[in-house]
């Protein structure tokens, strides 16, 4: 895989304003930032882009409720702020981020109710939201401000418990996505006999810890 | 369209000289999809066209075919682009193409990028009709965030700020919970370059947004929207007594839920803001407790119980009052 890291122009991608495009045609959009961070961090190539000009304008997508959209002005969005937020906390600029500010946008995620966790104001909860607003929090140090006990209950009741799997919300079909966010979800929360994973990069903490920590 | 979509590609003519290309899923492919016959033998054309280059109309007609099948493939859309311009081929027929897949699926990221693509390249002649596109899309979604992501790139690429603060305004009217309509009534009065910019427009937005407060006060967004009109200005918002009456308003009423009128109450208090007796008053005819002298405090005590789930914010806020803030 690092011999092909030669022939892939990741730098080229980066723009001016420190942005990324996904590809040569030009579309910006803060989840591609996180994605070549997070890529090149476990690549160990940080270097091939211009970190600094990528941290400022992850910034520039911040907005005054604390979140981040997907470009300067863009609503805040949960999946949008794990990106950001992974962002800089991959790159060690999470000093830019209004944790208290941000920590009360994502744990009035938390719908009273039904406890689980929806991405923006008056919209519905839906699992998926269990990894980008728990991921955030986390990464921000905040994830007690949610309740979490009524969270595991959202995440337990999106199960199919004929056919397995979890659904974005109760009695909904069931996917691989959402099977995937929930039991993330329910790692992040510390579920009994799931393994811990790392916010930033979704993966096993065995996982990062042997790529991030070996030569 | 001129081609007979039921005929597979193979038994057609048209295509009898391209040899199909299949795909290399290598020697001990991880989880192999299930593709259905129809699928794999379009992709498998469409990857002979692809890898000889041709930029020709046939291969534009089977790119559409590919992607009825997978609108997602950013390969597909990659292609077709090159085509498009080595045909020179008609651009607003290719808008009504892009409308036309979204009528199956407009969440959709390759569709809108390739929409912007087009539209960047037809100009300020068709901001009109991208405003018109996303009006269509959100009259559907009115919080559909690619509509939105697009609609504010048009406004920044191709202009069209004219009627934007009407049309957030409609928006509201239908649902006064849109955040998105909340939030892109924030980016036209920050960003357009029609209007005075956020201080010049202040006084008319704060107005607005308490009457949208006072008809609905459980709303997060109007809530948090009065705040971003004081962006960096503490000192306006502190003094500015409309901001506290609205509060006192709401924590007057029986008939709504309190939680925004009081944590708004708590940030100015955090702020500086200086109770008076009314504000006092207010607060304490909803404590079930023993009334603390300190009011910050006792509002964070009453949050902790009509916002029981965020209980733990609550209590941090809480902890973090000094005694200068009364």
């Amino acid at each position: 895989m690092f011999f092909y890291m030669q022939i892939l122009d990741i730098a080229g991608l980066q723009n001016e304003d420190g942005s990324f495009s996904g590809d040569i045609w030009g579309k910006v959009d803060t989840r591609f930032s996180y994605i070549v961070i997070c890529c090149l961090s476990i690549l160990k190539c940080l270097d091939k882009i211009n970190v600094k000009k990528a941290v400022d304008y992850i910034v520039s997508c911040k907005n005054l409720d604390g979140g981040f959209g997907c470009t300067p002005g863009a609503e805040s969005h949960a999946g949008q702020i794990f990106c950001c937020v992974g962002a800089l906390a991959i790159t060690g600029n999470l000093h830019h981020v209004d944790k208290d500010l941000l920590g009360w946008w994502l744990c009035e995620r938390q719908d009273y109710e039904s406890g689980g966790l929806n991405g923006r104001s008056e919209k519905l909860p839906d699992v998926c939201y269990s990894l980008w607003v728990l991921s955030s929090l986390i990464m921000i140090d905040r994830v007690h401000w949610i309740e979490k006990a009524k969270l595991v209950k959202f995440i337990l009741d999106c199960q199919d418990m004929d056919n397995g799997g979890i659904s974005d919300r109760p009695n909904y079909a069931v996917d691989i996505f959402h099977t995937y966010f929930g039991v993330a979800g329910l790692s992040l929360l510390e579920y009994p006999g799931v393994k811990t994973i790392d916010p930033a990069y979704a993966l096993p903490v065995h996982v990062t810890n042997r790529i991030l920590f070996t030569k | 369209m001129d081609f007979d979509e039921t005929v597979p590609l193979s038994q057609r003519s048209e295509w009898a000289d391209v040899v199909p290309l299949t795909q290399d899923d290598g020697p001990n492919p991880v989880v192999p999809i299930a593709y259905k016959e129809e699928f794999r033998e379009t992709m498998d054309y469409f990857r002979a066209i692809y890898f000889s280059d041709e930029r020709s109309p046939r291969a534009l007609r089977l790119t559409e075919e590919t992607l009825r099948l997978n609108s997602g493939n950013y390969t597909v859309w990659h292609f077709r682009r090159l085509v498009l311009e080595a045909l020179n081929h008609d651009l607003f027929e290719e808008l009504e193409f892009i409308e036309r897949i979204a009528e199956d699926n407009s969440k959709n990221y390759q569709l809108w990028h390739h929409r912007r693509w087009v539209a960047e390249k037809l100009g300020p002649d068709v901001a009109g009709r991208e405003l018109e596109f996303t009006r269509r899309v959100l009259s559907l979604d009115a919080k559909h965030y690619h509509a939105w992501s697009h609609r504010q790139w048009t406004l920044r690429a191709l202009g069209g700020w004219e009627d934007e603060l009407d049309y957030c305004h409609e928006l509201l009217e239908a649902d006064v919970f849109n955040n998105s309509a909340w939030n892109q009534r924030y980016y036209v009065i920050t960003r357009s370059p029609l209007l005075g910019g956020l201080e010049a427009m202040r006084e008319s937005e704060v107005s607005y947004t308490i009457k949208a407060i006072l008809a609905n006060p459980a709303n997060e967004s109007s809530w948090r929207y009065l705040k971003a009109l004081y962006k960096d200005d503490k000192e306006s918002w502190i003094s500015d007594s409309s901001v506290s009456s609205v509060c006192l308003n709401v924590l007057s009423r029986t008939d709504c839920f309190h939680g925004f009128a009081l944590s708004t109450l708590l940030d100015l208090l955090c702020d500086g803001l200086r109770p008076t007796n009314e504000h006092k008053d207010s607060v304490r005819a909803l404590a079930n407790e023993e009334p603390d002298t300190n009011l910050a405090i006792l509002v964070c005590t009453i949050l902790g119980r009509v916002d029981p789930i965020r209980a733990n914010y609550w209590a941090w806020r809480k902890s973090k009052i000094t005694v200068a803030a009364m």
